[in-house]
């Protein structure tokens, strides 16, 4: 009866010392915020553009994490798409068309001459990438500008075009091989084209 | 005895490199005539970027007479090289032009339009390098724009500019030339070797290397001879013939040929001691030093089996492809593919309109039997082959896997950045498959990630950075009108209490009570405007596409403020009026007169401004521009004595408020104002 008495003291100061321990360790290693949110923040072309429906990229990354589709990045695309759901361990999905399609990279460009400084797309842009004052011609500092179309709607003369960026020797990358489709003869003897 | 170069010189070890390919040379074409230097061409077409690094910056401008030598854009930056005349002449333009790279996209150049004088600028040569500081022989070299030319063209200061260059203790001089066809090193060193002993001086004066090592394939007997030659008696350079065997003119190949160094995957040669330049890069040194003389032209070997008359050339930089092909033969019926570089790493050109920059070191016109199509790419059989011939011992089967699957860690896990694209294992691989273009395009996509995340991080910070900031003008808005709202308060407090204790409290309520609903007649008002505007937008907008504006000539809104500011000046004295009247103050009178003045002037602008507007735009400006000085002048202290009339005015209503005695001198004064601006107007 006593070892039953000694045993069941012993298991009870156990977990006393293990409780106060974890205890002790949930609070000294809290984590701050959703690690989660970061993650996913990191994966998304922080563009801030809102197509979404969220106002910027962060709002969209807590949203994800609450449950949100993964589809709704226009700017990221299926690259974006397939890296968040490699992180959160989802099936990759198409593109939702609703937010808007797939669009090669664009830089905002003002027509200088017809700006009239009323400095409404610099208050539009969400990463400070135009550069004016009122009464003063606004520019585009181009290596800035995320492309996201927020500045085109707020100006009142229609002077700001989104144009794509023109590929030159510096951007331009090599493309993987294309398979050789165009030049198959289907002679089982004489395959041209790739065999997988 | 001593003459004989083979004797009395230590055998060294040729530490042999791993895998490596024995392509077809193709070498004895090209070396059957001496370096020939072709006629001037009559364009020369010049990229801003033959380099690594940053373009040059134009220092000319279209429609300048430029002398040969002449510097025409200047080093942008650290990394980056000026580029020169190559002769005499008029630069024609500057634009878009086809330049040999892989893209076959256009760059900025320079076109210089020769005038066939060929006349030199005047030169700067260092007299004597020995007495002259090692700092300003490197900027002599840079300055003459000199780059790697043996194909990557790295600007040739920037490596011995290094801090870790004071420890060099072997400097290589690269004369291997493993590529096929390509012999314009080899011609160089038969032609100029004692040029290029010359520029290796220059490196032993300036780096003071222990030894500095020769390295030639031993295809090229007569190079070895001629530089055996002149280097002999010279006890700290030595010419080492290595293997022929591809890519041995690698540079970091060949330290380990020579040396049995390796230098890290993460390091350059300069951090083990060493330096490699090849051989034309040090000729041109030697040029640059002693005869002042820019980077302007190089040894180009021309060759293919389209070529009638195939050799080595002395060629300008900018000279047209086409000039050169002309130049040595092209056979047009034989003519397929244009080539740049050699077979192995070279690439195509689309266009024979591409110019020969610095690094050009060979042309291959080539006929359809020498370079055939390639095969199509078959399946992966991994046989392994390509890890026998990688000549750093990767694992190019594995890598194909994953940059086909574009598996990006994998491939830094497989250390794709250490691949040199030499090509020896798509040239041994059995099923054709172009592995150097996966690995191009594996890289690309990794930079490109890379840029991509770079600018996200950067855009995620400056969008935060803007949010903190509107935030904060937020809370300080907020803040500022707190305060104003406090101060307001306790300003109502102090008149109510104020009101009472002197007992009168009727008028004040009745003029509070009129102020309101003045306030609240505005704000219907301006509703009113908003929502008349809004609608006006939005049918302009559908009718237009862009919202009508009214447009006013400079005399209309002129005429318009004026008219604006009369209105307030009688609503300021009509209230001033009433007030007076209830006081029964003897100012009443007064002000009524100011009044009826201030209606008149108002009737007769709105005369004016109907007057401006009927009229179209075009003889209002005139007007405008036909003030004279005096009426300047005379509009100028018509505004200054208008100021000086509110600020009268300001001050005497202040005054009555606090009741101070000063209000006779302030209110003489403002007559006195007045007058001044009545005697202005009539001058206007």
């Amino acid at each position: 009866m006593d070892t039953a008495i000694y045993a069941l003291l012993a298991l009870l100061a156990l977990a006393l010392a293990f409780g106060a321990l974890l205890g002790f360790a949930s609070e000294k290693f809290k984590v701050e915020g959703n690690p989660i949110v970061d993650q996913i923040n990191d994966l998304l072309p922080q563009t801030q553009c809102g197509q979404c429906g969220h106002p910027g990229c962060r709002p969209y990354a807590e949203a994800i994490a609450n449950g949100e589709e993964i589809n709704k990045c226009p700017p990221g695309g299926q690259a974006t798409i397939n890296a968040l759901a490699d992180l959160l361990d989802q099936e990759p999905m198409e593109l939702d068309d609703e937010h808007g399609v797939e669009k090669p990279p664009m830089v905002a460009f003002i027509r200088e001459d017809e700006c009239i400084g009323c400095t409404k797309c610099i208050q539009a842009c969400p990463v400070d990438a135009i550069l004016g004052a009122a009464k003063q011609m606004h520019t585009v500092i181009a290596d800035e500008c995320t492309g996201c179309d927020l500045c085109v709607e707020p100006c009142p003369v229609d002077c700001i075009d989104m144009v794509p960026i023109a590929t030159t020797t510096r951007t331009w990358k090599w493309d993987l091989p294309k398979k050789q489709t165009e030049t198959a003869n289907l002679i089982a003897t004489d395959t041209q084209g790739e065999l997988v | 005895m001593s003459s004989n170069p083979s004797q009395g010189i230590p055998l060294r070890t040729i530490h042999e490199f791993p895998g490596g390919v024995h392509p077809g040379e193709n070498k004895e074409q090209s070396t059957r005539t001496p370096i020939a230097t072709p006629p001037l061409p009559n364009t020369f077409i010049l990229p801003l970027n033959q380099h690594s690094g940053a373009p040059a910056e134009l220092l000319v401008k279209v429609g300048d007479y430029v002398l040969k030598g002449q510097m025409l854009a200047r080093a942008n930056g650290f990394v980056s090289s000026p580029v020169h005349a190559p002769t005499s002449g008029t630069v024609t333009s500057v634009g878009m032009h086809p330049v040999p790279h892989w893209s076959g996209l256009e760059e900025t150049c320079l076109v210089l339009e020769a005038d066939g004088k060929d006349q030199w600028c005047e030169l700067d040569p260092v007299a004597d390098y020995k007495t002259v500081e090692k700092d300003e022989l490197v900027q002599c070299i840079h300055d003459a724009g000199i780059v790697g030319l043996g194909g990557a063209g790295f600007p040739a200061a920037v490596k011995m500019s290094s801090r870790k260059a004071s420890k060099i203790h072997t400097l290589i001089v690269n004369g291997a030339e493993c590529e096929p066809y390509i012999t314009a090193d080899d011609m160089l060193m038969r032609e100029r070797a004692d040029r290029l002993l010359g520029g290796i001086e220059i490196l032993q004066h300036m780096l003071n290397p222990q030894e500095v090592l020769i390295g030639i394939e031993d295809n090229k007997p007569e190079a070895i001879e001629a530089m055996r030659k002149v280097c002999a008696g010279k006890d700290a350079i030595e010419v080492v013939p290595v293997p022929t065997k591809y890519p041995s003119g690698d540079a970091q190949r060949l330290i380990w040929l020579l040396t049995g160094k390796e230098v890290p995957s993460d390091a350059r040669s300069v951090d083990i001691g060493m330096l490699c330049y090849n051989v034309g890069t040090l000729v041109a040194i030697y040029d640059a030093i002693t005869e002042g003389k820019p980077l302007i032209s190089r040894v180009t070997t021309l060759t293919g089996a389209a070529l009638h008359q195939p050799g080595n050339v002395e060629a300008l930089i900018g000279t047209p492809a086409e000039h050169l092909l002309e130049f040595a033969g092209i056979q047009d019926e034989q003519f397929d593919a244009l080539v740049m570089g050699g077979p192995m790493m070279g690439h195509t050109l689309d266009t024979t309109a591409v110019p020969v920059i610095k690094t050009s070191n060979c042309f291959i016109a080539a006929s359809r039997e020498e370079f055939p199509p390639p095969p199509p790419e078959q399946a992966c059989i991994r046989c392994g082959m390509c890890a026998d011939a990688c000549p750093l011992s990767l694992l190019p089967q594995q890598l194909y896997w994953h940059a086909k699957s574009q598996n990006h860690e994998q491939l830094h896990h497989h250390n794709l950045f250490d691949c040199i694209e030499c090509g020896a294992c798509s040239y041994v691989c059995p099923s054709s498959i172009p592995l150097v273009q996966y690995f191009r395009a594996g890289k690309d996509e990794i930079r490109f990630q890379k840029a991509k995340s770079e600018k996200a991080e950067r855009s995620r910070q400056r969008f935060e950075q803007r949010q903190k900031r509107l935030e904060a003008v937020a809370a300080e808005k907020e803040a500022r009108r707190k305060a104003n709202a406090e101060k307001a308060r306790r300003a109502k407090e102090a008149k109510a209490a104020a009101g009472q204790s002197a007992g009168q409290n009727s008028a004040d309520t009745s003029a509070a009570d009129a102020k309101a609903d003045m306030i609240k007649a505005a704000m219907e008002r301006a509703k009113a405007k908003k929502a008349t505007r809004a609608a006006g937008t939005d049918v302009a907008t559908a009718s237009s596409g862009k919202p009508a504006r009214p447009q006013l000539s400079p005399k209309q809104k002129e005429l318009k403020i004026q008219l604006s500011v009369v209105n307030a000046q009688i609503k300021k004295c009509e209230r001033a009026a009433s007030q007076a009247g209830e006081n029964s103050s003897p100012e009443a009178e007064k002000l009524q007169a100011d009044i009826d003045k201030l209606k008149q002037q108002q009737t007769q602008l709105k005369a004016e401004f109907e007057a401006a507007s009927a009229p179209t735009e075009a003889p209002a400006k005139p007007a405008k521009a036909e003030l004279s000085a005096d009426e300047k002048k005379h509009k100028i202290e018509l505004a200054m004595a208008r100021a000086a009339v509110k600020k009268a005015e300001r001050a005497v209503t202040t005054a009555k408020e606090s009741d101070s005695d000063q209000l006779q001198t302030l209110q003489q004064q403002l007559e006195d104002k007045r007058r001044e601006l009545a005697r202005c107007e009539e001058a206007v």
